[in-house]
């Protein structure tokens, strides 16, 4: 396959980024788009030309290092990780843009790798369970419901990509916040610390500039791992929940 | 090339400070406002009360068909709800600074949840899929149709002050008089629309961030919310249509 | 010519001087005993760096910050969550005998030194099967989602050619779940101000100064800016060096610079040619292939494996008859069937290959069929089982598993071999550790399935943190000045080697010499070796060494995020690291566990360990880029489970 793909080149967060026009040729559909750009990338080496950084890393669709914007959706066509999208999905003589995530908490750090540090500092409110390791009680004296634990990892399966953000036309984190939330919320494990788990990680979450809801349903469609929308609406119930039982935090 | 090399410390770059304690307000009730769920309950909440009014407004508008004597009748009436514990029109001036106090609260967190989140992106993607913003324009650009109508329609028909008849205690005849200039019924069926999609996708969201959705219910809640979009709509614009067609006159 | 690198010398032997003497069952706790404790108002006061965010490194930062001390991590990934743990599928073994199958911590002792093929040690192993149980409540206790039954209690399964049901799994995502909890863990400690965390930051040299580990020269990938970080100890979680070998199941970026700067500095490598290589990846598709996809091994628990009888059949394999179908691994090991050890597995998977019968492109494939196991069970009961397996193979190969039977071939997976540790998982660099993937200690020559999780946890969570408090209890740290001449060169020796890469201006790709390194690797040090391949590849990787020096390219600069940098140092120190694998795998002319010598064979053709010679681990120690090593053996006793020839017939 021949393609012309449009890449956002921008060579750091403080300058100023475009659309740069690249062809690449020889393309085989059983590539991923990430192999496809390992051989754009190699060619442009061999011209001396800086090649297009973007992040990535395990490449099986778990680390969620990867995340691009492929024509105007977040990880493509296709509902899987970047990593994850073959080339067999685009027809050949196509152009195909190429955009980092967009968000104000998601700054550019160069061409198409994003800070997603604010990802870390939500669960850093919030997101865990306080056990000190050692103190834990024997792993069968809490029985989890099988639905309950089902719900639980169904929400943990979140790999915090930020395509969800990326997607929203608001930029919002809801998503992403809401699976922890949820996971935790739904196991005896995570029942102490409730409140102000969903409290400070929705504080923290509106504090690093995350955009607000506005139940588009964006961020579900685009999720790789599936996370549904009534995660978010989980989030909002716990969140009135805990308003109300008197908005303790940390 | 340059290879910054930094004079070594004891620790490298200075130890990260503790984290600041978290900004913003401590109450409940601050902290409630503050945050992006809180404003969404408050327009939510005030969104469904809104949404009560417009429907008793809407089963109120149909008594135009059966003639000024009941139209006028039902206005009178209003006016004498809570009689003889209330005073005369005193029910009214309780609903209207509720009523007020909705619209206000609707508005001011939708401009700050607004401004959020047009401050989220501040790069707009170059290649742009419009159906990811549908719902949000049509929520936010229709609120301010909804806001803009609502000043005419004050004006219009409480106030009379820009109906063509405007004759107080004569709401039949204001409202005939109205419907009978083409700019009233082009203000009133486009807001009419905009009500209907308000409404659709607004009542939706709101049993969402009420935390009344689940994936059992969400299928019901979004036919709820497209058929009370629906009626509400049909119901309003029935009115102009009957005095267009001759039905009301 | 030779290479001069053939003429290591055998140095005095070493020896573990930490694991007390006594019955092997008593050890652990004797030691936790007499290890001296750090008085928790002072433990503040002391600074361990942590180096890696995976199992093994976040379970250590999380644990260590929360008992007090003062932890600087690193990963080069933009979020400690990423760290490649996260990709571990199947599960995570535990002696609990929830089952009550006759699980127990003897058994899982047992059976993991005789996975490993006698190569690892005793004592150590020992300590792992004991910790296991305490992991698994950790674990749930932080809300790991581990799969339940409908009771409520945690389901179990039988993995990897065990006989019991030990493993604890999170559908085919175990190693997410258990990252998580880790790295739940380890944000909380980051946001209360205990771990100073420095993401996209990486390791580049360790700092030695009067015998002992003083800190690391890491460089900010954003900024590029070059820094040194001291500690009074170092612990590397990095992870292994299968990236070694360019394909393989490791993510992208995983590489072995950590390890590799340690052991020029002093820490020996131990058995560095103990790579596993896993049965059960999707072949690769063609010359673009960036790395190798595994699937879970418990599709072995109900696929079966053949190949075409008839070399060559290319009918499709819906077209070829049962009785055209070779279930070589049920005839050649009637008892444990398609559950043989990976290494069985794999080497298998190899021979029918180069018999010509293997399939899919390239014949580098064999079969892994569920059309019985959809027949018995249902199809809705095998994708309860693996329907996010099916699907990540449909996604990779456009091809309908639950129609098609998948194709798989092996890859490397992970690395037995790593810097060599003792009882207490330091190094011969006093004050420097190692744990998780990134030491040599627990698994042997091979290591079983749903192990790796296990040992990464133990070694973070409960083993490393009672083990350094007695090193910095017994070693007070007495500060070097900065301009102190080990940290000076250090830190030179990094800015030098960049600013080569930089200005080299050559015509080729840093990944065009980890493509050609890879191959070497694979065809000469891989499931097969000989002592010609391997006196071949030791003659090709200094030429290839040298060529890259001389002709790789770095465009960019050094002062903001340059991948191409990054990488090419990475290879670099793979192009050293990839002799002493080869040199390793020469010098062990025994077949056992995941190295398999062909000169080495029973008369049956099955690998042949060799005991009397070779019941020893080799740590190595480093001498110079690209001149001999020294040998140190450290010999093994067995007192506790007796070497048998491992047989699976």
């Amino acid at each position: 396959m021949n393609l012309t793909l449009r890449i956002w080149r921008q060579p750091g967060p403080d300058s100023e980024g475009a659309m740069t026009t690249y062809e690449v040729s020889g393309i085989s559909p059983d590539m991923s788009f990430l192999e496809m750009l390992d051989t754009l990338n190699e060619d442009l080496i061999e011209r001396g030309d800086e090649p297009v950084a973007f992040d990535h890393d395990c490449r099986e669709g778990i680390c969620g290092a990867c995340g691009m914007v492929i024509n105007g959706d977040a990880h493509g066509p296709e509902r899987t990780t970047t990593c994850q999208l073959h080339m067999r999905h685009f027809t050949d003589g196509e152009t195909i843009d190429v955009e980092p995530w967009r968000a104000a908490a998601f700054p550019v750090v160069k061409d198409l790798v994003v800070d997603r540090s604010a990802f870390d500092r939500i669960i850093g409110a919030g997101g865990y369970v306080t056990v000190a390791t050692g103190s834990a009680p024997e792993a069968h004296a809490t029985p989890v419901a099988k639905p309950a634990a089902d719900t639980a990892f169904e929400h943990a399966e979140c790999i915090g990509c930020g395509a969800c953000v990326a997607a929203c036309p608001n930029g919002s984190a809801m998503l992403f916040t809401s699976a922890k939330v949820v996971h935790l919320a739904s196991l005896p494990q995570g029942a102490p610390e409730r409140e102000t788990r969903v409290l400070d990680m929705v504080g923290t979450m509106d504090d690093e500039g995350f955009g607000g809801c506005t139940n588009t349903g964006m961020c579900t469609t685009v999720c790789p791992k599936g996370i549904p929308m009534s995660s978010i609406t989980t989030m909002n119930r716990e969140f009135l929940r805990a308003t109300r039982k008197g908005g303790g935090s940390r | 090339m340059a290879l910054a090399t930094r004079t070594p410390g004891r620790s490298g770059p200075a130890r990260t400070a503790p984290p600041a304690p978290p900004r913003g307000p401590r109450t409940a009730v601050g902290r409630f406002w503050r945050s992006t769920i809180g404003k969404k309950t408050v327009m939510a909440v005030s969104g469904l009360a809104m949404l009560l009014y417009l429907v008793a407004h809407m089963v109120g508008n149909l008594k135009v068909f059966f003639g000024p004597e009941e139209m006028n009748g039902y206005a009178h009436w209003l006016r004498t709800i809570g009689d003889p514990v209330l005073h005369h029109e005193w029910f009214l001036w309780i609903m209207r600074p509720l009523l007020l106090l909705a619209v206000v609260a609707h508005g001011v967190a939708a401009a700050q949840l607004s401004r959020r989140d047009l401050a989220a992106r501040p790069v707009k993607y170059a290649h742009r899929k419009p159906r990811a913003s549908y719902a949000t324009h049509t929520m936010r650009w229709g609120g301010v149709i909804l806001a803009l109508f609502l000043v005419w329609h004050i004006l219009d028909l409480t106030t009379g002050t820009v109906n063509p008849r405007g004759e107080a205690g004569h709401p039949y005849e204001n409202i005939v008089a109205s419907f009978s200039t083409w700019y009233g019924n082009t203000i009133y069926i486009v807001a009419m629309v905009a009500v209907g999609l308000h409404v659709r996708h607004g009542l939706w969201g709101a049993a969402q961030t009420l935390g009344a959705g689940s994936r059992t219910r969400d299928r019901a809640l979004k036919v709820t919310a497209d058929v009370v979009a629906l009626v509400l709509t049909l119901g309003f614009l029935s009115v102009p249509v009957g005095v267009m067609t001759g039905l009301v006159e | 010519m030779t290479s001069p690198y053939l003429d290591y010398t055998t140095g005095d032997p070493i020896a573990d001087t930490k694991a007390p003497a006594g019955p092997v069952a008593e050890r652990w706790n004797r030691r936790r005993f007499e290890a001296k404790l750090v008085n928790p108002a002072n433990r503040r006061k002391h600074t361990v760096i942590v180096v890696g965010t995976g199992l093994a490194g976040g379970a250590a930062g999380a644990t260590l910050a929360e008992q007090g001390y003062h932890v600087v991590q690193f990963c080069y990934q933009d979020s400690p969550r990423r760290a490649h743990s996260i990709a571990a599928q199947g599960g995570i073994n535990a002696a609990k005998n929830y089952r009550g199958d006759g699980d127990s911590v003897q058994r899982l002792f047992y059976d993991t030194v005789k996975g490993g093929d006698f190569r690892a040690r005793e004592s150590n192993v020992h300590r792992l099967a004991e910790v296991s149980v305490e992991i698994i409540d950790q674990c749930v206790a932080q809300g790991v989602p581990f799969a339940r039954e409908y009771g409520g209690l945690l389901d179990t399964r039988s993995f990897g050619g065990v006989q019991v049901s030990r493993t604890f799994y999170a559908r085919g995502q175990t190693g997410q779940q258990l990252l998580l909890g880790a790295y739940q863990a380890l944000s909380r400690q980051i946001a209360a101000g205990n771990v100073e965390m420095h993401a996209r930051t990486e390791m580049l040299d360790l700092i030695v100064a009067d015998g002992r580990a003083r800190g690391i020269v890491a460089r900010d990938l954003v900024t590029g800016r070059i820094d040194t970080y001291f500690a009074d100890a170092v612990v590397l979680a990095s992870g292994g060096y299968g990236n070694v070998f360019y394909l393989s199941t490791n993510a992208k970026n995983s590489n072995a610079t950590a390890i590799w700067r340690a052991h020029r500095r002093g820490a020996h490598f131990a058995n560095p040619c103990f790579t596993q290589i896993h049965p059960t990846c999707i072949p690769r598709s063609g010359d673009h292939q960036s790395k190798l996809t595994l699937m879970s091994e418990s599709l072995r628990n109900d696929g079966r494996i053949w190949v075409p009888v008839r070399a060559g059949d290319t009918r499709a394999p819906a077209d070829i008859p049962e009785d055209e179908r070779d279930y070589y691994l049920e005839r050649i090991y009637p008892s444990f069937g398609n559950l043989v050890p990976r290494d069985i597995a794999s080497r298998a998977a190899k021979n029918v290959c180069d018999e010509g019968r293997g399939v899919g492109p390239g014949g580098q494939g064999v079969y892994l069929d569920f059309a019985d196991a959809i027949a018995r069970l249902g199809r809705d009961a095998v994708a309860a089982k693996y329907g996010n397996l099916f699907e990540m193979y449909a996604r990779i190969t456009a091809e309908d598993p639950y129609a098609t039977p998948m194709r798989i071939y092996p890859a490397i997976h992970y690395t037995m071999g790593g810097l060599w540790v003792d009882y207490d998982l330091q190094t011969t660099v006093p004050g420097l550790f190692a744990i998780g993937e990134a030491n040599f200690s627990d698994h042997g020559a091979n290591r079983l399935g749903a192990s790796a999780l296990m040992q990464g946890l133990a070694d973070g969570y409960f083993i490393l943190p009672a083990t350094l408090a007695d090193f910095l209890a017994r070693h007070p740290h007495d500060e070097i000045p900065p301009d102190h001449p080990a940290v000076t060169d250090a830190v030179s020796e990094v800015t030098d080697r960049l600013y080569r890469l930089l200005s080299n201006n050559g015509d080729r790709t840093p990944d065009s010499f980890h493509r050609e390194l890879g191959e070497i690797l694979w065809d000469k040090c891989g499931m097969a070796r000989t002592d010609a391949g391997l006196r071949e590849a030791l003659e090709r990787i200094p030429a290839l060494r040298e060529e890259f020096w001389r002709r790789v390219r770095v465009p960019g600069s050094g002062s903001d995020l340059n991948q191409s940098l990054e990488k090419a140092n990475r290879v670099a120190d793979h192009l050293e690291l990839a002799e002493l694998m080869c040199l390793d795998a020469l010098h062990r002319t025994e077949s056992c566990g995941g190295h398999f010598r062909e000169e080495s064979r029973t008369d049956g053709g099955e690998a042949e360990r060799r005991d009397e010679e070779f019941s020893y681990a080799a740590a190595w120690e480093f001498t110079g880029t690209g001149t001999a090593p020294v040998l140190h053996r450290e010999q093994l006793l067995f007192e506790y489970v007796h070497p048998t020839q491992r047989s699976y017939t």
